[in-house]
């Protein structure tokens, strides 16, 4: 048994800023134990631009913005496990792990930061019918094939939702030299970031089709062409809309799974509406000293926002392992009225910094309100140009707005048009 | 080529006829015109091991499936491939339906199925507390099994290459000929001579009987939609719920499968074509209707993927077993539809009884060994076996497919076994990398990469199943 003080399950974005910050707050002993190869996490396949404006001020690559990070980890006596799988979290943290050259191994941790971050939904989850044959893939796999393994997994291209994976992968299929017909999208509004529908579709000339979806596939080895249709308000195909198009590749971009296995199996519950765990806003789930951040909470659109939360939690964790967390009194937080969700689910009146909620929202708005309400009371109200699901959005709760509440109030965060 | 008895088809059947026959000191091979075994009806059916009630006493699929429930026992032990008794539920959704189990009772009697006994709602709740509220009754058959079906038939596959047998993938027969007290079989490998043959071919082997001359045999492709459901779900029912049967066959089940998921269909529906096996979205809606009315409770939120299958339903209802009327020495095994899993240790051990009454007795071989051992299967092992096993051999402690915990020494194992995977959904069906919840989204490129390595091919020649199911075409720029 290895004895430390913080199990990082993770060293993607995630996990490295969190054990940063956990070290940062003096922290002795970390472990990073990471399934890949390399620390990075998704970032590592990630070669377009666009990450670090936030946080950095500066737009970086991918693996740019993993490499700072894992230039920092390196400078610090942080312990890395990598090729390394967790296989279980027992409920008095102790974290099993397996790799090729030490074996079994298990580490005792006063806290665990669970930062495994997210997967792609597959296929078999949208019951398209038609034959399997080769070539329908995520885009997260064809973008490890082309800028991993440096192979081209297609040439004729239709992509299936338009989430911001889909759409970078139009673009990069393009560049490479493939032809990508059409973009997908089942809902009338894009799950993408706007800039990604600008840079990657719309600058090459790469037709968006709302309310439109594959509802077959053809081919018996290799996809030969997919059925594509018009949906209507209640998302079912439209008869007489069907359109063939020949293409031997379909990309699926149609969402992210948080990938809580490992939560699930120790006992955290999960928020229904994220798949991540419920946290409060220290990002300590409700299961004592263990605490998450990432993708596997929440699925991020932007990777600075990813560094901003994971840091919350190495703080948490930090406080946790020296027994300075805040103890209190903890209410919920609940989005209505198209706020989905809310992440932290539960925030301590007796908190001493001013925090923030972050949530999505259901639909597209344009000149909407965001409301925060307390007990009838209306805490905050802003006007937004634009909310789309794309993009998280958050709303501040300062420490003077605490004040009025009791262990009975709940945080109402709405849209009001 | 030269060989004693040829079989035609490497799904359960052939497969098992294959290691019957490979007990004896002659030459055998199964030709196979897939990359791999149990690539048709094998790999898509509902994975039961029938109880044996529903086939008419008398015929042959009344007596094989009796007989094959009572080897298959002894087949999974000797090769290693786990068989699950979980008893089977008939379930009567009103109280017309209720005489309709009586006679599925009386038949399975009469066909000596053991323990059938018919339960009222009250007890059929305490069996199965998911099932449907229109429920009225079931038939509880205690001797209805799961097992999986492409295990057991790779598993036969690589007992019979161990006991000598040849196994020839890509290899599609599409003549013979009877020359000098020979078959000569015209196939995509070159010229195979044969004393005998046997039709396991599945769908096609009305075809491959014409080939001899022989147009007795008349195949309906009968296609059937499935879903697989996440593990999560496999625990939603501990039995195999059946609803009353009709023409067209079982109708939709639901039930847990040997690995832990929840499986829910098939559709039925008579097609023309024995290798389209595309999904529909008619045949998916159906089974998903039907199958709340049986467990509401089922929810295809958590399907992982969603499949089809053709069975080979003979015009005349029953199997096709014996002798062919033009050849005496070409043997089919033909029109195995439902239930054929189940009948496929008896058919095997027909048609061993069939081929030697009329060669006079093979001799047998001193040193056949009817065991496959049992692969390394890391998910179900302990903490002291795992750090054992790595300690060995250091491919087990790196996993590659995160959602099932397969590690790359398994991977390794499936690859070099005989008759070992070529491809990535061989791999799949050996290991389980790639069947679970992620459908290979994560390990899939990994699997592609370990088969290049293996076979020594660049990455790109790897396919999904054989033939033109490339996965990735030329280098990037």
């Amino acid at each position: 048994m290895l004895n430390y003080d913080l199990v990082v399950v993770g060293g993607g974005p995630a996990g490295m800023a969190a054990a940063l910050k956990a070290k940062e707050e003096g922290v002795e002993k970390i472990v990073i134990l990471e399934r890949a190869e390399t620390l990075g996490g998704i970032l590592e396949q990630c070669i377009h631009t666009g990450f670090g404006l936030h946080y950095f001020g500066e737009e970086l690559s991918g693996p740019e913005y993993a490499g700072r990070f894992i230039e920092l980890v390196e400078k610090t006596d942080i312990d890395v496990f990598t090729d390394t799988m967790v296989l279980n979290i027992s409920d008095d943290n102790v974290v099993t792990a397996v790799n090729n050259n030490e074996g079994l191994m298990q580490f005792k941790a006063i806290a665990v930061v669970l930062a495994m971050g997210c997967r792609e939904r597959p296929r078999g989850a949208l019951s398209i019918a038609g034959s399997r044959p080769a070539g329908i893939m995520t885009a997260g796999t064809a973008q490890k094939y082309v800028n991993i393994d440096g192979y081209m997994p297609g040439k004729k291209v239709v992509i299936l939702g338009s989430g911001d994976i889909g759409l970078i992968m139009a673009r990069r299929m393009t560049l490479e030299g493939a032809e990508v017909k059409v973009v997908c999208e089942l809902m009338p509004y894009s799950g993408g970031l706007t800039r990604n529908i600008v840079q990657c579709l719309d600058d090459f000339g790469i037709p968006l089709r709302l309310s439109c979806t594959v509802v077959a596939t053809h081919g018996k080895e290799r996809l030969e062409g997919v059925t594509i249709a018009q949906v209507d308000d209640k998302l079912q195909a439209i008869p007489g809309t069907e359109e063939y198009i020949e293409c031997d590749t379909l990309l699926l971009s149609v969402g992210l799974i948080p990938e809580n296995e490992l939560s699930k199996d120790v006992g955290v519950e999960l928020d229904r509406v994220t798949s991540g765990p419920v946290v409060d806003e220290y990002r300590e789930t409700l299961h004592p000293g263990i605490f998450a951040c990432g993708n596997v909470l929440q699925v991020h659109d932007l990777v600075d926002y990813v560094t901003e939360e994971s840091q919350i939690a190495g703080k948490g964790a930090a406080d946790y392992i020296f027994g300075k967390k805040k103890g209190g009194t903890f209410i919920n937080t609940k989005g209505i009225n198209g706020v989905r969700y809310i992440v932290p689910q539960r925030v301590n009146i007796e908190g001493e910094e001013n925090l923030k909620l972050y949530f999505r929202v259901g639909q597209v708005y344009k000149g909407a309100k965001v409301v925060v309400e307390c007990d009838g009371k209306i805490l905050s109200s802003k006007k937004k140009v634009k909310l789309a699901p794309g993009e998280m959005e958050n709303v501040v709760i300062t420490t003077e707005m605490l004040k009025d509440m009791n262990k009975d109030s709940e945080i109402v965060v709405r849209v009001e048009e | 080529m030269k060989y004693d008895v040829a079989v035609i088809g490497a799904g359960v059947v052939g497969s098992l006829i294959t290691r019957e026959l490979s007990k004896y000191n002659i030459r055998v091979a199964l030709l196979e015109r897939c990359n791999d075994c149990a690539m048709g009806a094998t790999k898509a059916n509902s994975a039961i091991v029938h109880a044996g009630f529903d086939a008419v006493p008398g015929t042959l699929k009344a007596k094989l499936n009796v007989r094959g429930v009572e080897l298959m026992k002894k087949t999974c032990k000797e090769l290693s491939v786990p068989l699950k008794n979980n008893e089977a539920l008939v379930v009567a959704f009103s109280e017309e339906e209720m005489p309709h189990l009586e006679m599925l009772k009386d038949r399975g009697e009469q066909n000596g199925v053991p323990g059938l006994r018919i339960v009222r709602r009250e007890e059929l709740v305490e069996l199965e507390p998911n099932i449907g509220d229109s429920a009225v009754g079931a038939l509880v058959a205690p001797t209805s099994s799961i097992v999986c079906p492409y295990e057991l038939t790779i598993a036969g596959v690589e007992n019979a290459v161990t006991n000598g047998a040849e196994f020839l993938r890509n290899c599609e027969v599409t003549a013979i000929d009877y020359i000098d007290d020979a078959f000569k079989l015209t196939t995509s490998l070159g010229e195979i001579t044969a004393e005998y043959v046997i039709n396991a071919a599945g769908v096609h082997s009305g075809e491959i009987a014409s080939l001899i001359g022989d147009n007795s045999i008349e195949i309906v492709v009968r296609h059937g939609d499935y879903y697989l459901l996440d593990k999560s779900q496999g625990s939603l029912v501990s039995r195999t719920i059946f609803q009353c049967p009709t023409k067209m066959g079982k109708g939709v089940l639901v039930s847990p499968t040997v690995d832990g998921n929840l499986i829910v269909g098939p559709s039925a529906e008579d097609i023309d074509n024995g290798d389209d096996v595309a999904t529909t979205s008619v045949g998916l809606e159906k089974i998903y209707v039907n199958a709340i009315k049986s467990v509401p409770a089922v929810s295809l939120r958590n399907a992982i993927t969603s499949f089809s299958g053709n069975r080979a339903h003979p015009t005349s209802d029953d199997f096709i077993i014996g002798s062919s009327d033009v050849n005496k020495k070409f043997i089919n095994a033909a029109g195995i539809e439902s239930p054929g899993l189940s009948s496929a240790p008896a058919i095997a051990e027909m048609i061993d009884g069939i081929i030697n009454e009329l060669s006079g007795g093979f001799e047998k071989k001193a040193d056949f060994n009817p065991v496959r051992p049992e692969p390394v299967r890391f998910r179900h092992l302990s903490t002291e076996e795992r750090a054992g096993l790595i300690e060995k051999n250091k491919a087990y402690g790196r996993i590659v497919c995160r959602c099932e915990t397969i590690t790359e020494g398994e991977i390794l194992d499936a690859i070099h076994a005989p008759a070992g995977a070529r491809d990535v959904d061989g791999v799949k069906r050996r290991t389980r990398a790639g069947m679970g919840r992620c459908q290979g989204g994560f390990c899939g490129s990994k699997v592609v990469e370990i088969l290049a390595r293996e076979l020594n091919v660049p990455m790109n020649e790897i396919t999904k199943f054989g033939g033109q199911s490339k996965i990735m075409y030329h280098k990037t720029k």
